[in-house]
């Protein structure tokens, strides 16, 4: 049994939340220059520059890209030989949210109550999603979440007969729906069978995927991109504000789901696509 | 696609001239308010009590700034989604609020006031804080500062870049662009 302890977690979440919200990473940033090339807006053209220049300003002066600095949310595996010692692992990682973005200066953007809606002030608590897995590696993986995307998502119980098509519609209903709001070029994650939460789940994770990969099943890549044909035909572009490029890439996860029902859920993020991955 | 500078505070001539699809630079005070913030603003209006600020002729910035590393004037700062104020804009609009910078449509009440009341509403590249904040000269927080981040501040800008999404003719930059593609 492999001993992890809380204080190297702590440390290594604070220095994930800074450096994520400081440095875009370069698959994103590459898809946003080859955007550039193929944008025929001048408007459109004009936007993804500004962008990949604010990329550029944030990364050298070590401040974030975007002011919304999201809520913490994290996928983490827990392989079941590893001992945590020394804390709970769950609060390690807020701890790690709380010296992150008060360190970083970082917006706080958390209220504690969705009805009362104080600011807790230190971005806690975040959101953690695990799973047990072989072995004795933890992985986190973080993502800090907009809410100028996440605000845009949205889940649909279909039935079965909707079948591809159905899954189709829905995806570019959300995507017109969400129009400039979220931020675009946006990435769309898609999650595809399971429950209903487990759909929300998996679009979320979706939105982990490193820009440039691909779902390895190969009917799930085919409508990867024909949804990314479909939503860049909108024609609601960088900003909404019109041109050919209004998704970066469509992933989509998908698990076995029941008899009756296709879930399934989209989950937007903006072009300022946050993620990276760290193994303890 | 014209260019113009103008300098705040905003008048009905100034607004006369700017059309949706201009780019424009916005040099002088604005200030800072997102959703928070205007629902205390608009109770306070519905209370009959006093705004913490003129708002005749002023411009509100939809923002929520990163905070300041030592010895910087503000965090990233660029603008939030707008429709999450359009329940409380007809209202500011009414009280004399002339310019909104913002990102994303507004709802038609808003465009309605925009038109009745001859005003403007600008966006400002959403994800862009970082340059953004370099327009950014100076920042006060003049009011409900129990709010965070979501406090009014009173900003200096020099040359903030936005571009004009809906002018006071209710020209609709979000419709033209999508339609005529």
């Amino acid at each position: 049994m492999r001993k992890i302890n809380v204080s190297e977690i702590i440390d290594k979440v604070k220095e994930m939340c800074i450096k994520a919200n400081y440095e875009l990473g370069e698959d994103v940033l590459k898809k946003l220059q080859s955007a550039k090339d193929k944008e025929q807006s001048p408007i459109g053209k004009d936007i993804l520059d500004k962008l990949i220049w604010n990329a550029n300003i944030s990364k050298d002066k070590q401040m974030p890209m975007c002011q919304d600095t999201g809520m913490a949310v994290f996928f983490v595996e827990i392989g079941q030989d590893i001992y945590i010692e020394g804390g709970n692992l769950t609060e390690a990682i807020n701890e790690g949210v709380r010296r992150g973005y008060k360190e970083g200066f970082l917006r706080k953007s958390v209220v504690n109550d969705p009805i009362i809606r104080e600011n807790t002030m230190d971005n806690t608590p975040a959101i953690i999603h695990y799973d047990l897995v072989e072995g004795d590696r933890l992985k986190i993986s973080f993502a800090p979440k907009g809410f100028g995307s996440e605000n845009m998502s949205g889940l649909k119980m279909l039935k079965p007969s909707d079948g591809i098509e159905g899954i189709k519609k829905f995806v570019l209903d959300v995507v017109k729906n969400a129009g400039a709001n979220p931020c675009p070029p946006i990435v769309v994650g898609v999650g595809i069978g399971g429950t209903m939460e487990k759909a929300c789940i998996l679009a979320k994770k979706a939105l982990f995927r490193k820009i440039g990969e691909f779902n390895p099943i190969k009917h799930i890549e085919k409508l990867e991109k024909e949804l990314l044909d479909e939503i860049n035909k909108t024609g609601i572009g960088p900003q909404g504000l019109g041109g050919d490029v209004t998704a970066l890439s469509v992933n989509i996860e998908v698990f076995p789901t029941h008899i009756a029902g296709l879930p399934v859920a989209v989950n937007i993020n903006c072009h300022a696509a946050r993620h990276m991955e760290v193994e303890l | 696609m014209k260019e113009i500078k103008i300098t705040t505070p905003l008048n009905d001539n100034i607004i006369k001239k700017l059309n949706a699809g201009d780019r424009v630079y916005i040099t002088g005070t604005i200030y800072t308010a997102r959703d928070a913030a205007h629902k205390r603003m608009v109770d306070s209006l519905k209370n009959s009590e006093s705004l913490p600020f003129d708002i005749n002729n002023s411009i509100i910035y939809y923002v929520g700034p990163c905070p300041p590393k030592p010895g910087h004037v503000i965090g990233s700062a660029g603008p939030t989604t707008s429709y999450r104020m359009d329940d409380y804009t007809p209202i500011l609009l009414k009280a004399g609020l002339k310019g909104m910078i913002g990102k994303g449509n507004r709802s038609k009440e808003v465009i309605d006031s925009i038109i009745k009341y001859n005003c403007v509403y600008f966006a400002a590249i959403g994800g862009a804080g970082a340059l953004i904040s370099n327009c950014i000269k100076s920042s006060e927080i003049i009011a409900y500062e129990d709010l965070g981040t979501e406090a009014i501040r009173k900003l200096y800008v020099e040359d903030l870049p936005v571009i004009v999404a809906i002018d006071s003719k209710g020209n609709n930059l979000y419709d033209i662009n999508i339609r005529n593609k």
